[in-house]
């Protein structure tokens, strides 16, 4: 009989068990990551000749909440069609039982390390304006995220956004349902997750906001995403350039529409994503933002780098015609 | 469940939702003789080593006291007094280890046991090899809780052990060497290599090494669970044994 080492123990302990995909139109490739309650696999889909990712419910679940949490998750990336989520193509069970649903392989980048290769501001900031523009997407079908951090956002090679990771999502009770042109949101077919349970802490630490904190979950809205969005854009703009040790400045106006995003009381938040990245593009367009009250030094220093080129003109030319009129003179 | 070609399905002893204590118990002398040797071959190399090490017992001694422990175990009939609501068999096992240890210290000078007492042939060497290999600080095992997690640890060293030999059985059956050599170096081993430098070795693909990486891990599993359900006294039992092992994962 083998001896086997204190290592090789705790190894068998936390093996990885590849999922048995036979009997599905799927070919095993390789490990990629775990969450939760799910490992996700590199996946061949034999039939369509394409690579997919697959997760699969890789976790103690006695009762099953966990396989209907994983089926609810496939279901709201269904309803979820928009560039910036990735597609689901298939859900299903494996031979042994467990839960699985197929979604798009996305070849990118994490945000983070993604973002160490952008050094432009403006287009670390255009980037969470597409964060943003999923994540109302998914508050129009009356869909909370929930848990929005750097890990759940990819960078695809084509500088597509994707935000991933949707285990934890709540759907919200049917009134808040309605996307702002009053069209109606989805039927029923999604069922409100057991996360939706008071008590219960959802969230990630530092981006999670502090009624998730504080584990009151039934009472939660599309603030609680956008407090998570705040801490996601100073992240993106504080996040250092590869090689180096800080990151970019975060200007007053900045600050004002983080500070506005992340405050502890959300009555005081922005009432929803669409003024959140209204703010942010008015910044990108040198226009006031509403989170921030200028004075008259900030005034006109926004007003010159908005018009540095035509204030410089005019200024130019002033004083070529001065001159010229001096000259002239004498 | 073990699969229909497993070395151990179908053999000796019956697996699927058997308890070794129920079979203890039983009125039918070979059964009762057949389950002590499942409760042996899962628990006699945590109880040598835990006698070696608490009582600081040399190992003839050790063996003597060992090979009488499991003896007492089928003649007092202990395991009928065992509670699974109040403890885990292991806990059990050990405390009652501990009792008979202290009692035979304490009649140090009383007659041997011999003829018509249960003798088990146990590979006491093997044993004393392993612990020779482990580096055990007595000051870091000085104290009660150390031992019973030393304890706990041999007996999950015991039991993975036999899980590793019965995968090892079935790829031999199966002419799947290959596989276990995988397995063996990539989990065993801990060499630390990458699937594409064990792949590039045996001249086999990326997809190949995980494949067959994903069956050995798989059936290991299995055996461990089917070794495990067979020493446990409920399904209840079971599943949180097998929590414990292997935690999230199960």
């Amino acid at each position: 009989m083998p001896f086997l080492s204190d290592q090789a123990l705790a190894r068998l302990r936390n093996l990885e068990i590849a999922p048995d995909l036979s009997g599905t139109r799927y070919a095993l490739r390789e490990f990629i990551a775990r969450g939760g309650m799910g490992a996700v696999y590199l996946a061949e889909d034999r039939k369509l000749s394409r690579r997919v990712a697959i997760k699969v419910l890789d976790a103690a679940d006695p009762g099953g909440q966990r396989a209907d949490r994983l089926e609810q998750e496939a279901r709201i990336l269904a309803e979820l069609e928009h560039p910036g989520i990735v597609p689901v193509h298939d859900l299903g069970r494996l031979a042994d039982g467990r839960v699985f649903y197929a979604m798009k392989f996305v070849e990118g980048a994490r945000l983070d390390q993604f973002l160490a290769g952008l050094p432009s501001l403006p287009e670390r900031l255009r980037l969470v304006l597409r964060i943003c523009d999923a994540v109302a997407f998914a508050h129009s079908r009356g869909i909370l995220h929930r848990d929005l951090k750097p890990a759940n956002i990819m960078v695809g090679a084509f500088g597509e956004v994707l935000v991933m990771d949707w285990g934890l999502g709540k759907v919200l009770p049917r009134p808040s349902r309605q996307s702002p042109a009053g069209e109606a949101g989805p039927s029923g077919d999604v069922a409100p997750g057991d996360h939706s349970e008071d008590g219960l802490v959802v969230g990630t630490p530092g981006f999670m906001s502090p009624e998730q904190a504080a584990g009151s979950c039934s009472d939660l809205d599309e603030r609680s995403d956008i407090f998570s969005l705040g801490r996601l854009l100073e992240f993106a703009v504080k996040f250092p350039v590869g090689g180096r040790s800080a990151g970019l400045p975060l200007s007053r106006p900045l600050r004002a529409i983080c500070d506005k995003a992340t405050k502890p009381d959300r009555a005081l938040r922005y009432p929803a994503v669409r003024a959140l990245s209204e703010d942010i593009s008015r910044y990108l367009d040198g226009a006031p933002v509403s989170a921030h009250r200028e004075n008259w030094g900030e005034r006109f220093l926004r007003f010159y780098r908005r018009y540095q080129p035509a204030i410089l003109l005019i200024a130019a030319y002033l004083l070529m015609r001065t001159l010229f009129v001096i000259y002239s003179r004498h | 469940m073990p699969s229909e070609n497993s070395p151990i399905a179908g053999g000796n002893f019956p697996l699927t939702r058997w308890s070794v204590v129920a079979a203890v118990r039983s009125d039918d002398p070979a059964e009762r003789v057949r389950a002590l040797d499942r409760l042996c071959d899962a628990y006699w190399k945590p109880v040598y080593k835990y006698i070696r090490l608490k009582y600081a017992k040399p190992p003839d001694e050790a063996q003597d006291l060992a090979q009488g422990f499991f003896a007492e175990v089928l003649e007092r009939d202990l395991l009928s007094r065992f509670d699974p609501a109040k403890s885990r068999l292991r806990t059990y096992m050990r405390l009652c280890a501990d009792s008979f240890v202290l009692n035979e210290i304490k009649h140090a000078g009383r007659q041997k046991r011999g003829g018509d007492a249960v003798h088990l042939a146990l590979d006491y060497s093997a044993a004393e090899n392993e612990l020779d290999k482990q580096t055990i600080d007595p000051a870091t095992i000085a104290s009660p809780e150390k031992f019973e997690e030393f304890f706990e640890k041999e007996w999950i060293r015991s039991l993975f052990s036999s899980a590793v030999e019965d995968l090892r059985q079935l790829c031999n059956t199966r002419q799947k060497e290959a596989a276990f050599a995988l397995f063996e170096s990539y989990d065993l081993a801990g060499n630390n290599v990458s699937y594409s430098q064990l792949a590039e070795a045996r001249g086999i693909s990326v997809s190949d090494v995980t494949n067959q990486l994903a069956w050995a891990r798989r059936e290991f599993r299995r055996f461990a669970q089917d070794r495990l359900r067979s020493i446990c006294s409920t399904e209840e039992e079971f599943f949180r044994e097998a929590k414990a092992l292997f935690g999230g994962k199960f």
